[in-house]
């Protein structure tokens, strides 16, 4: 396995890594104005992740960086594609961040009613347009010889790439409601395994048709064959599963279960790309590649070496975080 | 409109708004971490409540700096997508590292700070905020090691088109680093001083909690006086750096349109609108010399020169950066540092002679000083950059070569990111001191709120 491959698969690690803990966090963003019946209950769901949500967020910056080290082109290209797109998710993004740290800062109702709603609107368009974005790099888009991207803004809003964007918005919400039923207590969590309960046949139902979809928009099926192999059939199988281990009141299962999902999702998508990080709609050869992309040997082992002892690092000390917040949160904890 | 004019403005909006919450981040952080070290060491209460006092304005600055840094992360691909194809190599690195090292171990371990007030051991709490103030700075280090890059390009070799790493140990020892790295670090603890003290003699000022805000006061004057004073040191040394690496930057700043020896130091010049000549200058004799090489001689290259010199290296064009932009910030910035350190050595002077509270002048200027470390840590950065031009790496880019191109990223859709930007943080300037003034005035022993949690 050369070097390019590995910092592919790094940064699908990334990816997997970013969707699986912000998904959570954006899943309970966007479930704040449903479950928070009062300021209390709002809050509680908002300390759920409070501890966790700025590192989580860390994981995008880190793909972010290391797309940029390993595939300049790549980071060249497809940041440039997605102009307007990316400016909304980072508005988004920043939004959402202050209102952590704003809206306890005042007490009355409409400076909180509007940092909740930033909360919402924050985590509700990155989790939509992630799924946009990542329905465009399967779907493939107007790329020239000179690697740039040649379509526009609206080009972007295919039905396909709605379809994935949708997809991708239930399924952290979905993450994010059966976190909550693991983070919160009495009624509160039961309400939150309510929503989850409801929420997971439309996930299945999106998911099977994203898949529908991607036979007609994308290659997804001469790349894995007719027996796609084990990760998305895993992926599958545990998106059902997740139902009836709500129904049983086995709620670590069912995160453990969305969390697969999340994951699975994010690997079918690579190895469907794979080895192109962008695919040209105009002519394959124009496509980016994990070697006409990439950084130079000297870099990538660079970068190698950096990664193989930074990355378990994080991994143990961010561990540790969840091992020492692992409580539930309940309207008593609030006055701390 | 001009993409390319867009772009740069977008890039002046994002990076100079995202600065003004660095520096008080990189200098509160190890502030708010000492004043907790002495609570750990005291058990004294005063000094808790000083951590949380302080602490509470850290994280509301801390958390603006967080969400402005993620443009500065994605940026450089929506709007320099050509300057990322050409760095990327070398530029993406740093930029990388920066995440992996740094973003993780200071976002994980400030929530672990603020929510572990009650749930952890007090030493490991304690080694929290170190972490927090240490990953900050570290940071700033790798930022700045990729910007270096751009001042004074290292570790590469040009090939397939695009500056490539060849040795990754010259580009994290760029020479730059050693003059850019203690400058920020200091400007830091700078900024961090004045806020503190600024804060502190506000209420000293209404005898609003003395003993509380005299503690405040006496460390952060200490701590203001070591940053000022650091700063115009390796400020001196880093002027000596730019006049051998970048001597046209050096010139815009002093306004030198010839070459000199002994070169004159300027107090007051007026150009004419040609960029060629001075129309009216006040000029001190020798004293440019002196901060150049610590001595009153030694020739001290002019634009002029310097432009007919580029023309013959790099080929026809125009090699001036903008002029009295840089002329005027770089007297803003060392006026604003000498003037900061003079009001750091009388605080720190009244503090030795126990009796803060007996100039009502200085605790009356003071709360404005608060202003003073803001303008010189943009006005140096004005410098920094807009002295470099034309290159964006210097020698090896040009500015105009680095924009996104107009097929992928329009005029319109840079101008409605700009609009969008510069919407946004107007307004969350406003929210960010209307609760930074709000809490700095709440007296520490009236406080409510819960540690602890949102």
């Amino acid at each position: 396995m050369d070097l390019n491959v590995l910092w592919f698969i790094l940064i699908a690690v990334l990816f997997s890594g970013f969707f699986f803990l912000e998904g959570f966090d954006y899943g309970v963003g966007i479930l704040l104005p449903f479950l928070g019946k009062d300021d209390d209950e709002r809050r509680v769901l908002i300390n759920t992740i409070g501890p966790f949500w700025d590192g989580n967020e860390v994981w995008l910056l880190t793909a972010g960086g290391a797309i940029f080290a390993a595939f300049p082109h790549w980071y060249a290209t497809m940041f440039s594609a997605f102009y307007l797109a990316l400016a909304l998710i980072l508005v988004a993004l920043i939004l959402r961040g202050v209102a952590f740290e704003f809206r306890r800062k005042d007490e009355r109702a409409g400076w909180r009613n509007f940092w909740d709603g930033s909360i919402f609107i924050g985590s509700l368009l990155p989790a939509l347009l992630f799924g946009v974005a990542f329905g465009n790099l399967l779907r493939g888009l107007p790329i020239d010889a000179s690697k740039n991207y040649v379509g526009d803004f609206f080009l972007l809003l295919n039905p396909y790439a709605l379809l994935t964007g949708v997809y991708g918005l239930v399924l952290m919400t979905l993450h994010g409601a059966v976190y909550l039923s693991l983070k919160t207590e009495g009624d509160l969590a039961d309400r939150a395994r309510g929503v989850a309960s409801r929420l997971w046949l439309p996930a299945v139902i999106l998911l099977f048709a994203a898949l529908g979809a991607s036979y007609i928009a994308t290659d997804m099926y001469t790349k894995l064959g007719v027996d796609p192999g084990v990760v998305p059939i895993v992926g599958g199988a545990a998106l059902l599963s997740v139902i009836w281990f709500i129904r049983n009141h086995h709620e670590g299962w069912a995160f453990v279960m969305t969390g697969v999902t999340i994951v699975t999702t994010v690997m079918t998508i690579f190895m469907t790309l794979f080895p192109r990080v962008m695919i040209s709609s105009l002519n394959p050869d124009w496509s980016l590649t994990i070697y006409n992309a990439s950084s130079s040997p000297y870099t990538l082992t660079v970068m190698t070496f950096v990664a193989l002892i930074f990355v378990p690092i994080v991994l143990l000390y961010q561990g540790w975080t969840y091992y020492v917040f692992r409580q539930r949160v309940s309207k008593d904890s609030l006055v701390a | 409109m001009d993409a390319l004019f867009l772009a740069r403005l977008q890039f002046a909006v994002t990076t100079v708004y995202h600065f003004f919450f660095v520096p008080l981040t990189l200098g509160l952080s190890i502030l708010v971490a000492i004043l907790q070290t002495i609570y750990y060491r005291t058990g004294d209460q005063l000094w808790k409540k000083a951590t949380l006092f302080w602490g509470k304005l850290f994280l509301i600055n801390f958390a603006m700096g967080v969400v402005t840094g993620i443009v500065q992360e994605f940026q450089f691909g929506m709007n320099w997508s050509e300057y990322s194809r050409f760095v990327g190599d070398i530029f993406g690195a740093p930029l990388a590292i920066e995440a992996l090292l740094a973003f993780y171990l200071e976002s994980t371990f400030l929530g672990v700070w603020f929510f572990g007030w009650n749930k952890l051991p007090k030493r490991v709490h304690l080694a929290a905020i170190w972490l927090v103030a240490v990953a900050s700075n570290l940071s700033a280090l790798w930022i700045l090691l990729a910007n270096s890059f751009m001042q004074q390009p290292v570790g590469y070799v040009l090939r397939n088109g695009r500056a490539e790493m060849n040795d990754f140990f010259a580009l994290a020892t760029n020479p730059n680093i050693w003059v850019q790295f203690p400058h920020v670090f200091f400007s830091g603890i700078t900024t961090a001083g004045f806020f503190v003290l600024g804060i502190s003699a506000w209420h000293l000022l209404r005898k609003s909690n003395p003993e509380f805000f005299r503690r405040s006061f006496q460390v952060a004057a200490l701590y203001a006086t070591i940053g000022a004073v650091m700063v115009i040191v390796i400020g001196h040394s880093q002027a000596q750096h730019m006049v051998q690496t970048q001597p046209m930057k050096m010139a815009a700043a002093e306004a030198l349109y010839q070459s000199q020896d002994p070169a004159s130091f300027s107090l007051l010049t007026i150009g004419d609108l040609s960029g060629h000549q001075e129309v009216f200058a006040i000029r001190l004799p020798a004293l440019l010399s002196l901060l150049a090489y610590n001595q009153f001689s030694g020739r001290v290259e002019g634009i002029n020169d310097l432009q007919a010199a580029y023309v013959k290296q790099y080929g026809a064009g125009d090699y001036r950066p903008p002029i009295p932009l840089i002329y005027w910030s770089f007297r803003a910035m060392v006026g604003a540092g000498f003037l900061m350190a003079f009001l750091a050595l009388v605080a720190l002077y009244l503090v030795m002679k126990h009796n803060v509270e007996g100039s009502r002048l200085l605790l009356r200027v003071l709360p404005w000083a608060i202003l003073l470390p803001y303008l010189a840590n943009t006005t140096g950065w004005l410098m920094t950059e807009l002295g470099r031009a034309p290159w964006i790496v210097f020698g090896l880019m040009k500015i105009d070569n680095a924009v996104s191109p107009a097929s992928a990223v329009s005029g319109v859709s840079i101008l409605i990111t700009l609009i969008l930007f510069t919407v946004i943080y107007g307004a969350l300037m406003i929210v960010t001191v209307y609760l930074l003034r709000r809490y700095a005035r709440i007296d520490p022993d009236q406080e409510t709120a819960p540690a602890g949690v949102y």
